[in-house]
């Protein structure tokens, strides 16, 4: 039997189902991938998709915010110092207007009520109480518009210049130049608190406890201390009052300008004349800093940069964390034992120290992004790493493997193949939650000035340096930290639910485990 | 057991010991930097250093340094900030403060994150519990130091409640001392609340599902002896390591909190040498913070077993 089993002959052999198809039956619907299963998942999880249109809605502020605003991160503006934010150039009503409540003595209150005269720029838009203090001075509340608190201020112009700004007045009607006050005692008490403060154009006490108070006349009005003597090649728009408006020859007539060596010594109103200048109103949507930066462009500059790293940095270090985690839980054994020791070793690194040795040591060669970078990448990969290696050890030894080992699979294509997939899900949940601790992280460090990445010069700036210049003029100008402080929160929030959602998705075992 | 301990410390004693001297490495391959100060502090600094061989080659210092810190614990002395001032001696000074702060927070935070975790839990989908996750997940992913620019500007600027810094005084049981240092405290507790409530509540939502629950509940235990008695005890289990950790960690404080209410803690000292470049300082806050970051994964991971003698530590 054995002989004639051993001996068959080739041509007794047959080919049967010679010309049928064999294979697994057809599926009656269609398949639904892995990837797009926990999307489906994670489409019915309302929270994370919230977090989700946040996260979105953050990416798309910060890449076009550029685009919508007249500034740029490297523009300073230091008229325009910590003004409020401004919805549009020409909002009213108290709130995001670019007013601001303050409470003065009436020195100040009259200095700001009398920049609103000449012009009709109103400083003090709102006027809520007059109050008397224990101490015998006057307290005045009222609510004072930022951008019109900048009032006059004395400029040098050349001829051709101030020339052309006559010509500007002429033909738009908009008043630019106002008269000059005089500088010098002159006559009965026509002094000025401050010759250098082109925002004094009344009479002032210089002594006295009214010190800096204007003098009013019976009607309660501001007496005018224009100066009319002299010549000031004039021929423009003049304010009511002044002579010259009726009779351009009378002698005393109000002058518009010094000339002295440099050319023209005048008066402007800023406000006009930064329209003059820049072809638009100023208006900050976030209002500005203490540097008279513009919050809105930072704020989204200080996003994009967040972004920016925590998106590296994750894709880094998962990258890192995926490869040797696979190779741990792949080889096991003594290769596991070891490479587990060294990241057992450095995951005891407090991430800080980390930061500021690399940015001592690095940020001198590759940059104080880079040297950022690297600090993250040198202990960031270790959670990844060890999640992986533990989807190893969960599916290596099972037996879709061993098949694939039979059927002559060589351990790359098992690692990559077979097993890794299933560390996908976990993978990309922990990339999700990885990125608000780099941003944090980063926040915190640039925040507390360990690690400066402030380089106007070519626009950027991060949240954590906003949020410390904020923090220093908090209680004068809360606006400055609010902003930033808003998107950070926000960032973290939509973040973590996307992260939980993501999660929820890929594991339906988890759900709801610590959320 | 015990076995296991000594592995584990004995592993946390050679962790620090290789990250304390790349730190050293790194930081001596670094110029030192110059001394300001008056003449003759300048004069004693560089004295001083040329006693403890800083100019020696890196090898020779390295022995140097550890041989100090194994015979006297001597870390140096500050070169910058605290002129010739023991750092050993500065550091114990600054501890109380951070001490104080995060164990007032802590003792605020764990009865109420505990309780309101287990009110979620019990209630669980209801509208209580929807009500506290949805706060607890806003509370935990916020960052501390914004709820400090809030506190700082509602509670201390606005409403005038606190004051705006922290009280220098250094007797932290005087209650105008706490009421100083309360706005750090409140910042510190709102992100531990949540993490406790978030976890208690996990915890316990798991435990009330299970089948000794309804065991309990079948012999005639009313459902508050039920979660009481069996619920709460295992969903400690894993809830207590936690607090642990939390209470080894009160030692490192935290950084932003202190310099945002200048609180003279280890936190703005250690930001302090870093803007100063005051390395003795650096290298021996670092090393506090390595040692307490390793003693708090030790104590958590022994104290699974401590509470629950079904787990037993170090059998494969």
């Amino acid at each position: 039997m054995t002989d004639e089993m051993m001996n068959i002959p080739a041509e007794k052999f047959k080919f049967t189902h010679e010309h049928v198809k064999l294979g697994d039956k057809k599926l009656q619907t269609k398949p639904i991938s892995y990837l797009h299963d926990a999307w489906n998942r994670f489409a019915k999880n309302k929270s994370s998709i919230v977090g989700m249109v946040i996260i979105l809605l953050l990416l798309l502020f910060s890449f076009f915010a550029p685009l919508f605003s007249n500034y740029s991160v490297s523009d300073t503006n230091l008229y325009y110092q910590n003004v409020a934010p401004k919805i549009s150039a020409h909002a009213t009503g108290g709130f995001w207007d670019g007013s601001r409540k303050v409470s003065t003595g009436a020195a100040s209150y009259y200095y700001n009520l009398a920049m609103g005269v000449e012009s009709g720029r109103e400083t003090v838009t709102k006027l809520y109480s007059i109050e008397e203090t224990s101490d015998g001075t006057t307290l005045y509340t009222y609510r004072q518009d930022t951008y019109n608190a900048v009032g006059y201020e004395f400029l040098n112009l050349t001829e051709d210049a101030y020339k052309a700004l006559q010509e500007y007045q002429n033909e738009t009607g908009i008043q630019v130049i106002y008269p000059m006050p005089i500088t010098t005692a002159q006559g009965s008490g026509k002094v000025m608190y401050d010759v250098n403060d082109a925002n004094y154009w009344y009479r002032t006490y210089l002594t006295g406890s009214h010190r800096g108070e204007p003098v009013l006349d019976e009607d309660g009005n501001f007496q005018t201390i224009y100066r009319t003597s002299g010549t000031d090649n004039y021929n423009s728009l003049r304010i009511d009052g002044d002579p010259g408006k009726t009779d351009p020859e009378a002698s005393d007539r109000y002058r518009y300008a010094l000339i002295n060596q440099t050319g023209y010594r005048v008066r402007v109103c800023y406000y006009d004349y930064y329209i003059y200048l820049n072809g638009f109103e100023p208006c900050y949507l976030f209002g500005a800093n203490a540097s008279g930066q513009d919050l809105f462009v930072c704020v989204a500059s200080g996003t994009r940069f967040s972004f920016f790293l925590a998106i590296c940095v994750a894709a880094i270090n998962l990258l890192i964390g995926a490869v040797y985690g696979s190779i741990e839980g792949f080889y096991g054994g003594k290769i596991d034992l070891i490479m587990e020791r060294i990241s057992d070793i450095m995951s005891g690194i407090p991430f800080m120290v980390v930061a500021i040795l690399f940015n001592m040591h690095l940020a001198a060669t590759v940059g104080t992004v880079g040297a950022l970078i690297f600090a993250f990448v040198l202990t960031g990969w270790i959670g990844t790493a060890s999640t992986v290696r533990m989807q190893f050890y969960r599916f290596k030894k099972q037996e879709y493997v061993l098949a694939a080992r039979t059927l002559g699979a060589r351990d790359r294509r098992l690692i990559v193949k077979h097993i890794f997939p299933n560390a996908l899900g976990t993978i990309i949940t922990s990339a999700a939650l990885y990125i608000p601790s780099v941003i944090l992280s980063e926040t915190s460090l640039t925040y507390l000035g360990i690690i400066s990445l402030d380089n106007p010069a070519n626009g950027l700036t991060s949240l954590g340096t906003l949020l410390s210049a904020g923090q220093a003029s908090l209680s004068n100008y809360p606006h400055i930290i609010l902003f930033p402080a808003l998107v950070i929160a926000l960032l973290m929030i939509s973040f973590n639910l996307f992260g939980n959602g993501l999660r929820d998705a890929f594991n339906p075992s988890l759900r709801g485990s610590d959320s | 057991m015990l076995k296991y301990v000594i592995k584990r410390l004995l592993l946390a004693v050679l962790t620090l010991f290789i990250i304390l001297s790349l730190c050293f490495i790194f930081i001596k391959m670094l110029p030192l930097p110059v001394v300001n100060g008056s003449t003759e502090m300048v004069e004693l600094i560089e004295a001083r250093r040329e006693a403890m061989g800083y100019y020696k080659p890196i090898l020779e210092q390295f022995f140097l340094f550890w041989g100090r810190i194994f015979t006297s614990f001597d870390w140096g002395y500050g070169e910058q900030i605290y002129q010739m001032q023991s750092v050993t001696d500065i550091i114990a000074g600054k501890l109380p403060a951070t001490i104080a702060v995060n164990l007032y927070s802590l003792i605020l935070s764990i009865p109420i994150g505990l309780l309101l975790g287990i009110y979620a839990a019990v209630k669980k989908n209801k509208w209580q519990d929807h009500t506290i996750s949805t706060l607890v997940m806003v509370f935990v992913s916020v960052p501390s130091f914004v709820y400090a620019f809030l506190i700082q500007y509602l509670l201390c600027y606005r409403l005038g409640w606190f004051p705006l810094l922290a009280s220098t005084d250094t007797n932290y049981l005087a209650p105008e001392v706490v009421w100083s240092l309360m706005p750090a405290i409140f910042s510190l507790a709102f992100g531990s609340i949540a993490g406790f409530t978030r976890y208690t509540r996990a915890e316990l939502s798991e435990v009330l599902t299970s089948e000794y629950m309804l065991l309990a509940r079948a012999k005639g235990l009313t459902r508050r002896q039920a979660t009481i008695r069996h619920a709460l005890r295992n969903a400690m289990v894993v809830i207590f390591p936690m607090i642990l950790g939390e209470f080894i960690s009160i030692l490192s404080g935290s950084l932003i909190i202190e310099s945002i209410f200048s609180i003279p803690g280890i936190g703005s000292l250690y930001v302090t040498s870093i803007t100063s470049l005051d390395y003795n300082f650096f290298m021996a806050i670092s090393a506090f913070y390595t040692a307490v970051g390793l003693a708090a994964g030790i104590v958590i991971d022994l104290s699974y077993g401590l509470i629950d003698p079904r787990i037993r530590m170090g059998v494969k």
